[in-house]
């Protein structure tokens, strides 16, 4: 199933050569360094993938790179605009959505409304909304949990619905943060096939945050790895597997 | 038999007045985290606004004098735009603020109001008659007469209930209402615009209290400046009772108080009558021991406490 692309709000100005870069990107809280001059161009179509050992910064990035969390240097560019000093509200609107590594649904509302609640603050009619929500549920595989209170949905599944939420109304760019977490094997074929899909059908950009090695090479065309804030390598999986300095970070030896 | 009929009319009016009272209250704290202890006051405010302002001991009827329907339109619209102004003047400014902060400065509104209303209108009660109409008996079958106006809180409260459930769950902003009232940093994150589903709580909220005044001041006949204070303190036990943060516990919270007050009132001993409203306090501390978090829990609230 096709979700109509026509239905998007996308910017103005809006295109394929549409790119969301961090330059130069710098958080520090109170000492530590976060995020160390990050700089990373995502570009529409592709899945690009974010790796590093817990605590290097990758969450804080994509924080960053949403309103969530202003950069104490560098700056980031939705297109030619500066968006860093905007809020999370405005970037969604404009076509930059993410997910949250704990679901954080709306556990009381029924999972439609959910992804209703996302598409009517971005300007569509409930009718719509509802039409929209439940298009995005057929393609994830959760049309028939529609109606169930989303406290109830298993962890996987809330996983999906989050996914649902934040591709309401095409954004341009989506950052997934640690989809598969605690996720079997076989769950996280299916959220590999997921991702793939969103460039395909949204035509988005995918940064993806992720700690399963499989996935993240299953799916991603070029990965940035990080280390305490700082970029340590980037490139296509199989370069990025090689390279001593990421053997290094993981496993700490040469 | 018929005295029990009696009683039961009697019990779910009470009832139905606190659950809107409740859900005044609870409207507010679902997405603010506020508990207005000006909500009583707003009442009294929509009271004082039927008469001319004036210290005189007999009350002119200003807006009192209106059609019925001006009436209500008038009073609805001074207290909605009374709980909007104290939200842009009073509570924007706190509203990143602790609950227990709120709180206190809805104390300081609220006294505020009550000692405008004493600098305008003086402190001595007042005689108002509106819709005298409504207080007259209509029976019901032999030996069964009721109070119409008992029987018009009823239907006034379903009324309100049905619409307000129908506003929440068909319109845009009502479903922007209820996801900010469960997680309401993710909502804005999701892009709700919390400035306005607040506003529109106040609205709403004002709006219940505006129709509260007409049906209490029908039933009391009498204007007071602290009218607001003690059915106040009933509608927050109520939401407590029912469960801070829901909208459905407010509504239950509200009917148990009701309920028990006019059950009391029905079975205690004579002597023991005076003391119903302490009897009613010991019953809201055993349900509180026994679910402290209220009659109707909602996930996003076991979630934040």
């Amino acid at each position: 199933m096709t979700v109509d692309a026509s239905q998007g709000t996308n910017a103005p100005g809006a295109d394929n050569g549409m790119v969301l870069e961090a330059r130069d990107v710098t958080v520090r809280f109170e000492g530590l360094t976060a995020v160390d001059s990050v700089n990373e161009t995502l570009h529409r179509r592709e899945i690009l993938g974010l790796i590093g050992p817990n605590g290097a910064g990758k969450t804080t990035l994509v924080n960053a790179m949403t309103g969530f969390q202003r950069p104490t240097a560098g700056h980031v560019r939705l297109g030619s605009r500066v968006i860093s000093s905007l809020t999370p509200h405005w970037i969604r609107r404009h076509g930059v959505a993410r997910t949250f590594q704990a679901g954080r649904l709306f556990r009381d509302m029924p999972v439609s409304e959910n992804i209703e609640v996302a598409a009517v603050s971005l300007g569509m009619s409930r009718k719509k909304a509802h039409a929209h929500a439940m298009e995005l549920l057929e393609w994830i595989g959760l049309a028939d949990r529609a109606a169930l209170p989303a406290g109830i949905l298993p962890y996987t599944d809330e996983r999906r619905v989050g996914i649902a939420r934040a591709l309401a109304q095409k954004p341009q760019f989506v950052l997934l943060d640690e989809p598969a977490a605690g996720m079997s094997d076989l769950e996280c074929d299916d959220i590999m096939h997921v991702v793939r899909e969103i460039p395909k059908q949204f035509g988005c950009g995918v940064l993806l945050i992720e700690h399963n090695m499989r996935v993240i090479m299953g799916v991603c065309e070029r990965i940035h790895v990080l280390d305490s804030g700082k970029t340590i390598s980037r490139g296509t999986p199989a370069e990025v597997q090689k390279d001593p300095v990421v053997i290094k970070a993981y496993l700490g030896h040469e | 038999m018929d005295y029990v009929i009696q009683t039961i009319i009697s019990a779910l009016s009470f009832g139905s007045f606190y659950a809107l009272g409740a859900l005044g209250i609870g409207l507010l704290f679902s997405v603010l985290r506020l508990i207005n202890f000006a909500h009583g006051d707003f009442i009294t405010v929509g009271g004082f606004a039927l008469i001319v302002p004036s210290s005189a001991v007999v009350a002119t009827m200003a807006i009192g004098s209106f059609h019925p329907a001006l009436l209500l339109v008038c009073i609805v619209a001074i207290v909605v735009l009374l709980a909007l102004v104290s939200y842009f003047l009073v509570f924007q400014h706190v509203q990143n603020a602790s609950p227990a902060t709120m709180m206190i400065v809805s104390f300081a509104l609220g006294y505020t109001l009550q000692n405008v209303i004493v600098m305008i209108y003086g402190g001595r009660p007042k005689a108002v008659n509106i819709f005298p109409e409504l207080t007259g008996q209509v029976q019901l079958s032999d030996g069964v007469s009721v109070q119409i106006l008992q029987l018009v809180i009823i239907a006034v409260t379903w009324v309100l209930l049905i619409a307000l459930v129908l506003f929440l769950r068909r319109t845009q902003v009502g479903i922007q209402m209820r996801a900010a009232a469960e997680d309401f940093r993710m909502a804005r994150m999701l892009g709700v615009n919390g400035k306005n589903v607040i506003a529109l709580a106040f609205i709403l909220s004002g709006g219940l209290a505006g129709i509260m005044t007409l049906l209490f001041v029908t039933q009391t006949g009498v204007l007071t400046f602290r009218m607001g204070v003690p059915i106040m303190l009933f509608f927050f036990i109520a939401t407590v009772i029912g469960g801070m943060g829901s909208l459905v516990g407010a509504v239950v919270g509200g009917y148990s108080v009701g309920i028990v007050s006019v059950v009391l009132s029905a079975i205690l001993p004579e002597e023991l009558r005076g003391f119903r409203d302490a009897c009613v306090f010991i019953l809201v501390i055993i349900v509180l021991l026994a679910r402290p978090q209220g009659l109707v829990l909602t996930k996003a609230a076991k979630e934040r406490v």
